[in-house]
Protein backbone atom coordinates (compact mmCIF):
# COMPACT_ATOMS: atom_id res chain seq x y z
CA UNK A 1 0.00 0.00 0.00
CA UNK A 2 2.05 3.03 -1.17
CA UNK A 3 1.28 6.28 0.58
CA UNK A 4 0.62 9.26 -1.71
CA UNK A 5 2.91 11.87 -1.38
CA UNK A 6 1.31 15.70 -2.57
CA UNK A 7 3.38 19.01 -3.58
CA UNK A 8 1.48 21.87 -1.89
CA UNK A 9 3.93 24.89 -2.67
CA UNK A 10 7.46 24.15 -0.75
CA UNK A 11 5.87 21.16 1.04
CA UNK A 12 5.22 17.71 0.51
CA UNK A 13 2.19 16.03 2.13
CA UNK A 14 2.46 12.01 2.75
CA UNK A 15 -1.02 11.35 3.85
CA UNK A 16 -1.44 7.86 5.35
CA UNK A 17 -5.03 6.19 3.85
CA UNK A 18 -4.67 2.67 5.34
CA UNK A 19 -2.67 0.43 8.00
CA UNK A 20 0.92 0.18 6.57
CA UNK A 21 3.49 -2.71 6.67
CA UNK A 22 6.88 -2.02 7.80
CA UNK A 23 7.58 -2.40 4.29
CA UNK A 24 4.97 0.60 3.36
CA UNK A 25 6.48 2.64 6.16
CA UNK A 26 10.56 2.18 5.09
CA UNK A 27 9.33 2.88 1.59
CA UNK A 28 7.40 6.41 2.75
CA UNK A 29 10.86 7.42 4.46
CA UNK A 30 12.64 6.96 1.24
CA UNK A 31 9.96 8.20 -1.24
CA UNK A 32 10.09 11.03 1.50
CA UNK A 33 13.86 11.30 1.36
CA UNK A 34 14.33 11.54 -2.32
CA UNK A 35 11.40 14.13 -3.01
CA UNK A 36 12.36 16.52 -0.39
CA UNK A 37 15.35 17.22 -2.94
CA UNK A 38 13.78 16.84 -5.90
CA UNK A 39 11.15 19.33 -5.42
CA UNK A 40 13.75 21.73 -3.43
CA UNK A 41 10.84 20.78 -0.02
CA UNK A 42 11.30 23.11 2.88
CA UNK A 43 8.51 21.28 4.81
CA UNK A 44 7.19 17.75 5.11
CA UNK A 45 3.85 16.61 7.13
CA UNK A 46 3.06 13.54 7.43
CA UNK A 47 -1.07 12.63 8.19
CA UNK A 48 -1.11 9.76 10.26
CA UNK A 49 -4.88 10.23 11.25
CA UNK A 50 -5.67 6.54 9.41
CA UNK A 51 -2.84 4.77 11.06
CA UNK A 52 -4.84 2.18 13.26
CA UNK A 53 -1.64 1.64 15.53
CA UNK A 54 1.66 3.64 16.08
CA UNK A 55 4.13 0.95 17.75
CA UNK A 56 8.17 1.00 17.89
CA UNK A 57 8.65 0.58 14.18
CA UNK A 58 6.37 3.54 13.15
CA UNK A 59 7.78 5.93 15.53
CA UNK A 60 11.21 5.02 14.69
CA UNK A 61 10.64 5.35 10.89
CA UNK A 62 8.62 8.40 11.37
CA UNK A 63 11.93 9.92 13.81
CA UNK A 64 14.08 8.37 10.75
CA UNK A 65 12.09 10.63 8.45
CA UNK A 66 12.09 13.79 10.60
CA UNK A 67 15.68 13.63 11.19
CA UNK A 68 16.93 12.47 7.72
CA UNK A 69 14.52 15.69 5.90
CA UNK A 70 15.82 17.91 8.51
CA UNK A 71 19.49 17.07 6.99
CA UNK A 72 18.53 17.42 3.76
CA UNK A 73 17.02 21.28 4.75
CA UNK A 74 13.45 20.71 5.28
CA UNK A 75 11.76 20.97 8.48
CA UNK A 76 9.07 17.61 9.57
CA UNK A 77 5.40 17.49 11.34
CA UNK A 78 3.51 14.95 12.06
CA UNK A 79 -0.25 15.65 12.16
CA UNK A 80 -2.98 13.49 13.51
CA UNK A 81 -2.04 11.07 16.21
CA UNK A 82 -5.35 9.79 17.28
CA UNK A 83 -6.51 9.58 21.46
CA UNK A 84 -6.73 6.24 21.97
CA UNK A 85 -2.80 5.79 20.02
CA UNK A 86 -1.18 8.83 21.92
CA UNK A 87 -2.33 6.95 24.89
CA UNK A 88 -0.89 3.30 23.39
CA UNK A 89 2.06 4.91 22.23
CA UNK A 90 2.75 6.63 26.09
CA UNK A 91 2.13 3.25 27.60
CA UNK A 92 4.85 1.93 25.37
CA UNK A 93 7.30 4.14 26.01
CA UNK A 94 6.78 5.91 22.81
CA UNK A 95 7.47 9.64 22.16
CA UNK A 96 8.84 11.14 19.47
CA UNK A 97 11.90 13.38 20.79
CA UNK A 98 13.22 15.61 18.72
CA UNK A 99 10.04 15.70 16.18
CA UNK A 100 7.57 18.09 15.81
CA UNK A 101 3.89 17.17 15.65
CA UNK A 102 0.37 19.24 15.42
CA UNK A 103 -3.14 18.42 16.20
CA UNK A 104 -4.41 18.29 12.15
CA UNK A 105 -2.71 19.29 8.83
CA UNK A 106 -4.24 22.97 9.12
CA UNK A 107 -2.15 23.23 12.44
CA UNK A 108 1.05 21.63 10.54
CA UNK A 109 0.54 24.08 7.43
CA UNK A 110 0.32 27.02 10.10
CA UNK A 111 3.96 25.76 12.00
CA UNK A 112 5.78 25.02 8.73
CA UNK A 113 4.65 28.55 8.01
CA UNK A 114 6.00 29.93 11.42
CA UNK A 115 8.88 28.22 10.61
CA UNK A 116 9.56 29.66 7.42
CA UNK A 117 8.89 32.99 8.60
CA UNK A 118 10.97 32.55 11.52
CA UNK A 119 13.92 31.53 9.30
CA UNK A 120 13.15 34.86 6.84
CA UNK A 121 13.59 37.10 9.79
CA UNK A 122 16.30 35.63 11.37
CA UNK A 123 18.11 35.84 7.98
CA UNK A 124 17.08 39.87 7.80
CA UNK A 125 18.51 40.12 11.05
CA UNK A 126 22.16 38.84 10.43
CA UNK A 127 21.96 41.17 6.73
CA UNK A 128 20.58 44.41 8.85
CA UNK A 129 23.39 43.25 11.45
CA UNK A 130 26.13 42.79 9.25
CA UNK B 1 -16.99 -19.12 23.92
CA UNK B 2 -13.01 -20.05 23.73
CA UNK B 3 -13.09 -20.31 19.87
CA UNK B 4 -9.25 -19.75 19.20
CA UNK B 5 -8.26 -17.77 16.13
CA UNK B 6 -4.71 -18.60 14.37
CA UNK B 7 -2.84 -16.40 12.87
CA UNK B 8 0.26 -17.52 11.03
CA UNK B 9 3.32 -14.88 11.48
CA UNK B 10 5.80 -14.93 8.18
CA UNK B 11 5.77 -11.70 6.87
CA UNK B 12 5.13 -7.67 7.90
CA UNK B 13 1.50 -8.07 6.22
CA UNK B 14 0.84 -11.00 8.67
CA UNK B 15 1.96 -8.45 11.20
CA UNK B 16 -0.67 -6.01 10.69
CA UNK B 17 -3.29 -9.18 9.65
CA UNK B 18 -3.06 -9.84 13.79
CA UNK B 19 -3.43 -7.09 15.57
CA UNK B 20 -6.31 -6.18 13.11
CA UNK B 21 -7.97 -9.46 13.79
CA UNK B 22 -6.78 -8.58 17.56
CA UNK B 23 -8.48 -5.24 17.24
CA UNK B 24 -11.77 -6.80 16.09
CA UNK B 25 -12.23 -9.47 18.65
CA UNK B 26 -11.55 -7.41 21.73
CA UNK B 27 -14.51 -4.68 19.85
CA UNK B 28 -16.54 -8.14 19.86
CA UNK B 29 -15.71 -9.06 23.05
CA UNK B 30 -16.75 -5.43 24.33
CA UNK B 31 -13.30 -3.25 25.12
CA UNK B 32 -13.83 0.39 24.73
CA UNK B 33 -11.82 1.56 21.42
CA UNK B 34 -8.75 3.09 23.81
CA UNK B 35 -8.76 -0.80 25.03
CA UNK B 36 -8.91 -2.48 21.31
CA UNK B 37 -6.09 -0.02 20.18
CA UNK B 38 -3.93 -1.07 23.12
CA UNK B 39 -4.30 -4.73 22.17
CA UNK B 40 -3.29 -3.89 18.61
CA UNK B 41 -0.27 -2.09 19.18
CA UNK B 42 0.91 -5.00 21.83
CA UNK B 43 -0.19 -8.01 19.35
CA UNK B 44 2.44 -5.56 16.85
CA UNK B 45 5.02 -5.40 18.80
CA UNK B 46 4.95 -9.09 19.74
CA UNK B 47 3.95 -10.26 16.52
CA UNK B 48 7.10 -8.26 15.04
CA UNK B 49 9.23 -10.14 17.27
CA UNK B 50 8.58 -13.11 16.52
CA UNK B 51 9.42 -12.22 12.75
CA UNK B 52 12.62 -10.50 13.86
CA UNK B 53 13.88 -13.28 16.04
CA UNK B 54 12.34 -16.79 14.34
CA UNK B 55 11.02 -15.46 11.17
CA UNK B 56 7.95 -17.55 11.70
CA UNK B 57 5.76 -18.51 13.82
CA UNK B 58 1.85 -17.67 14.72
CA UNK B 59 -0.82 -15.43 17.13
CA UNK B 60 -3.57 -17.37 18.76
CA UNK B 61 -6.52 -14.69 19.92
CA UNK B 62 -9.15 -15.92 22.15
CA UNK B 63 -11.70 -14.93 24.84
CA UNK B 64 -12.36 -16.04 28.03
CA UNK B 65 -14.62 -15.52 30.75
CA UNK B 66 -12.91 -15.50 34.49
CA UNK B 67 -15.48 -14.67 37.18
CA UNK B 68 -17.07 -10.97 36.42
CA UNK B 69 -14.55 -9.98 33.94
CA UNK B 70 -13.62 -10.56 29.79
CA UNK B 71 -10.29 -11.52 29.16
CA UNK B 72 -8.72 -11.08 25.53
CA UNK B 73 -5.97 -13.51 25.35
CA UNK B 74 -3.06 -13.38 22.90
CA UNK B 75 -0.35 -16.47 22.67
CA UNK B 76 2.38 -15.96 20.21
CA UNK B 77 4.58 -18.80 20.04
CA UNK B 78 7.40 -19.21 17.83
CA UNK B 79 10.24 -22.09 17.50
CA UNK B 80 12.78 -19.62 16.69
CA UNK B 81 16.58 -19.22 18.78
CA UNK B 82 14.62 -18.24 21.99
CA UNK B 83 15.59 -15.31 24.57
CA UNK B 84 18.71 -16.35 26.65
CA UNK B 85 18.08 -13.60 29.48
CA UNK B 86 14.09 -13.49 29.83
CA UNK B 87 14.55 -10.62 32.53
CA UNK B 88 17.14 -8.71 30.26
CA UNK B 89 14.75 -8.83 27.29
CA UNK B 90 11.91 -7.15 29.71
CA UNK B 91 14.07 -4.35 30.51
CA UNK B 92 13.38 -1.05 28.40
CA UNK B 93 16.24 0.14 25.91
CA UNK B 94 17.06 -3.65 25.57
CA UNK B 95 17.38 -4.85 21.98
CA UNK B 96 19.63 -7.37 19.99
CA UNK B 97 18.23 -6.62 16.97
CA UNK B 98 19.32 -3.01 16.97
CA UNK B 99 15.58 -1.99 17.44
CA UNK B 100 14.16 0.75 20.19
CA UNK B 101 14.13 -2.44 22.78
CA UNK B 102 10.60 -1.18 23.90
CA UNK B 103 8.58 -4.37 22.00
CA UNK B 104 8.54 -6.62 24.99
CA UNK B 105 8.78 -4.37 28.00
CA UNK B 106 6.60 -2.14 26.20
CA UNK B 107 3.97 -4.80 25.15
CA UNK B 108 3.65 -5.87 29.15
CA UNK B 109 2.91 -2.56 29.96
CA UNK B 110 0.23 -2.28 27.68
CA UNK B 111 -1.39 -5.48 28.74
CA UNK B 112 -2.91 -6.45 31.93
CA UNK B 113 -1.15 -9.77 32.59
CA UNK B 114 2.18 -10.83 30.89
CA UNK B 115 4.06 -14.18 30.73
CA UNK B 116 7.42 -15.30 28.44
CA UNK B 117 8.59 -18.66 28.59
CA UNK B 118 11.94 -19.04 26.70
CA UNK B 119 14.43 -21.57 26.47
CA UNK B 120 17.44 -20.86 24.32
CA UNK B 121 16.98 -23.11 20.89
CA UNK B 122 13.50 -23.88 21.86
CA UNK B 123 11.53 -20.66 20.79
CA UNK B 124 9.40 -18.48 22.54
CA UNK B 125 5.74 -18.37 23.59
CA UNK B 126 4.88 -14.94 25.04
CA UNK B 127 1.25 -14.82 26.71
CA UNK B 128 -0.54 -11.92 27.80
CA UNK B 129 -4.25 -10.68 28.83
CA UNK B 130 -6.44 -8.21 28.64
CA UNK B 131 -9.56 -7.59 30.75
CA UNK B 132 -12.64 -5.56 31.54
CA UNK B 133 -15.56 -5.96 33.99
CA UNK B 134 -18.46 -7.07 32.93
CA UNK B 135 -22.01 -4.75 33.01
CA UNK B 136 -24.99 -6.33 33.64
Amino acid sequence: MEVPILKQGLYLIASIQSALTDADLSQLREALIERVGKFRARGVIVDVTALDVMDSFAVRTLRDIAHMARLRGAETVIVGIQPEVAFAMVQLGLTLKGVSTALDLEEGLAFLDRQAQDRVERTRGRIIRG
Amino acid sequence: MAEELLVPITSDLDVVSARQKGRELAAVAGFSSGDQTVIAAAISEIARNILMYAKRGEISLRTVLNGDLDGLVVVARDLGPGIPDVARALQDGYSTSGGLGLGLPGARRLMDDFDVVSAPGKGTTVTMKKWRRRHA
